[in-house]
């Protein structure tokens, strides 16, 4: 290893690998002491929602079926006061070309690699991303490396990730597979630098404005299907790409009255950078270890600025438990004949809480499937789990803690949420903005007002908390 | 002896990447205490025996250099055996269902 390759060296070239594989300069967008442009930073990607559309249709990425869950509304309402218990339909992206809808993420991504004329390209993730930017690059014909973080010390394999490095090699990518550490980045910026691919982040603003079909396609389905569009979206909530981009395709479609949710699983007391915590969470994605630091901090990411900013959008944020989410999978294999991956079960559990609460009348929409199948499976999450020491057993759901005991309810009754206090939220997003403000830096009114637009206030509350912390 | 590794052969190679002393700064402590280890497959670009340092050709078709630590390597991932606390669910939320239909 030359000295140059070294983790304080290649860290310090960060800024200057990064705009060199993506060709965006985000200085330019810079506002004040720490805002940015959003919009302008999207707008000059130059795609309309109709030239991303056009470019998915292509390689047959999006149009995917919205389903009514019949059953499992009955289910809900089996359970329910009278009157109460919400129509719950689902959006079936694993009918995507590589299963799941990180496919419109990657279409877009590897689009523009090809125009740009770059060799091929690369993207750090351990999730169904690195599948879906494999595919697309395979079809594009060009080169992919994907660098995931999938072993511990042990040499064991997480499962789900142990599915992914399966599918990427399946489509002829490079998989670079790390044990566990946040320094995955340095060998992605190492790969960056090495190959000159195109770095299809999964934060770039192609990756998100790739989302915004799927909300737009869903506004338009439950138009068609139900008449008007729906009340309740709800996202199963990690990185925050998901999430932004569907609401901002839901507003693109005029449903702006649309409320829009949040749900991840519940993985308090586990640490994400931790070895031991690794093969304990029994889930990859979709999970609180992501979901809380990027809605309190977005560039946290491998860009500079996020593209994905997911407190500026949703209404509500929710937990379930790991063992909700795995009763729904089978609840929704057994009743709907739908076998579907973790992912989108997440949103299910907490759709079927929720909808519960409502009236009959009221449209839930769970915005994603994504494929199952080996590794994939609930069956070999909980097996790893139990051969790790991690009790699974049924019981009320409220037991559960993650890395310990998994509880899988007894009775559908049980599925509930909790709610996640978006002023709790907020405020730590503010904190952390205010932490990343050098000595001599001075908050500008563009900075109050691009806050209020990060945190969905107004600049009387960010003055407020100012106020408050100074 | 063991048997000489074919040039051309789909092998994974393994490398170290930072040793247990070189982890970040914000790492926690068992991470802290375990090297960052890498694993990649290609083809291999001279015979060799397993544990020599060699080079593969990637599928990307970069050149990189680690040990040879496998052999065309197995997919191992799968399911497991069904677990009991899943195999009933079907079975519950269906006579409810149809408890539900009676009460109707
Ligand atoms: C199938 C699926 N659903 C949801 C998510 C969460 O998306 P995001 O990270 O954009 O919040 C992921 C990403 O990891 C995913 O692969």
């Amino acid at each position: 290893m030359n000295a140059a390759a070294g983790y304080a060296q290649v860290m310090e070239r960060r800024d200057e690998i990064i705009r060199s594989s993506l060709e965006i300069d985000y200085a330019r967008y810079a506002i004040g002491a720490l805002g940015f442009d959003y919009e302008r930073l999207l707008a000059d990607t130059g795609y309309s929602i109709d030239d991303v559309g056009a470019i998915q249709q292509r390689t047959a990425v999006g149009n995917t079926p919205l389903l009514e869950l019949t059953n499992i509304t009955a289910l809900v309402r089996a359970v329910a006061a009278a009157g109460k218990g919400a129509r719950i339909f689902v959006k079936d992206e694993a009918a995507n070309p590589s299963g799941s809808f990180k496919d419109r993420r990657a279409a877009l991504a590897v689009h523009e690699a090809k125009s740009r004329g770059r060799a091929g390209v690369a993207a750090a993730t351990s999730g169904n991303f690195g599948a879906a930017v494999a595919s697309q690059a395979a079809k594009a014909g060009l080169r992919c490396i994907i660098v995931q973080e999938a072993f511990d010390s042990h040499g064991i394999a997480q499962p789900e990730i142990a599915e992914k490095t399966r599918a990427c090699e399946a489509y002829g990518a490079e998989v670079i597979r790390t044990s566990v550490g946040p320094e995955l980045f340095y060998v992605f910026l190492r790969v960056l630098e090495a190959s000159g691919y195109f770095n299809a982040s999964l934060y770039t603003p192609y990756s998100i404005l790739g989302i915004e079909t799927l909300g737009y396609e869903l506004a338009h389905q439950v138009r068609q299907q139900c008449g008007r569009p729906p009340d309740l979206v709800i996202v199963t909530h990690a990185g925050g790409g998901n999430l932004t981009g569907t609401a901002r395709g839901l507003a693109k479609a005029g449903a702006a009255d649309t409320t829009v949710i949040a749900a991840s699983v519940d993985l308090g007391g586990l640490h994400m950078a931790s070895d031991h915590d690794f093969n304990r969470k029994s889930f990859t994605t979709g999970h609180t270890g992501f979901a809380l630091p990027f809605t309190t901090w977005p560039d946290r990411a491998d860009v500079p600025r996020n593209a994905a900013r997911p407190l500026r959008y949703m209404d509500r944020f929710v937990t379930v438990s790991q063992g909700e989410v795995f009763y729904l999978t089978q609840v929704l294999a057994e009743l709907e004949g739908l076998e579907r991956g973790p992912a989108g079960n997440t949103s299910l559990a907490a759709a079927f809480a929720i909808a519960r609460e409502l009236d009959q009348d009221r449209i839930v929409v769970v915005q994603e499937t994504e494929y199952t199948g080996a590794g994939k499976h609930p069956l070999a999450q909980l097996n790893l789990a139990r051969q790790l020491g991690i009790e699974l057993r049924r019981g009320d759901p409220r037991e559960n803690r993650p890395g310990q005991c998994i509880v899988i309810p007894e009775h559908p009754s049980q599925i509930a949420v909790s709610d996640v206090d978006l002023d709790h939220v907020r405020r730590s997003y503010l904190r952390n903005a205010f932490e990343s403000l050098g000595q001599t830096d001075r908050l500008t009114g563009a900075d109050i007002d691009f806050l209020a637009d990060e945190t969905r206030s107004s600049p009387a509350y960010i003055q407020e908390v100012i106020d408050e912390t100074h | 002896m063991t048997e000489r590794i074919a040039a051309g052969s789909w092998v994974e190679i393994h490398k170290i990447v930072l040793k247990a002393g070189e982890r970040a700064p914000q790492v926690p402590e068992d991470t802290r205490q375990v090297p960052l280890e890498m694993r990649v497959k290609g083809f291999l670009a001279a015979s060799a025996n397993v544990d020599d340092e060699v080079e593969i050709v990637t599928p990307a078709g970069r050149r990189l250099r680690g040990r040879l630590a496998a052999v065309n390597p197995a997919y191992n991932h799968g399911f497991g055996p069904p677990v009991d606390e899943l195999v009933t669910v079907g079975i519950e939320v269906r006579a409810i269902l149809r408890q539900r239909d009676q009460v109707k």
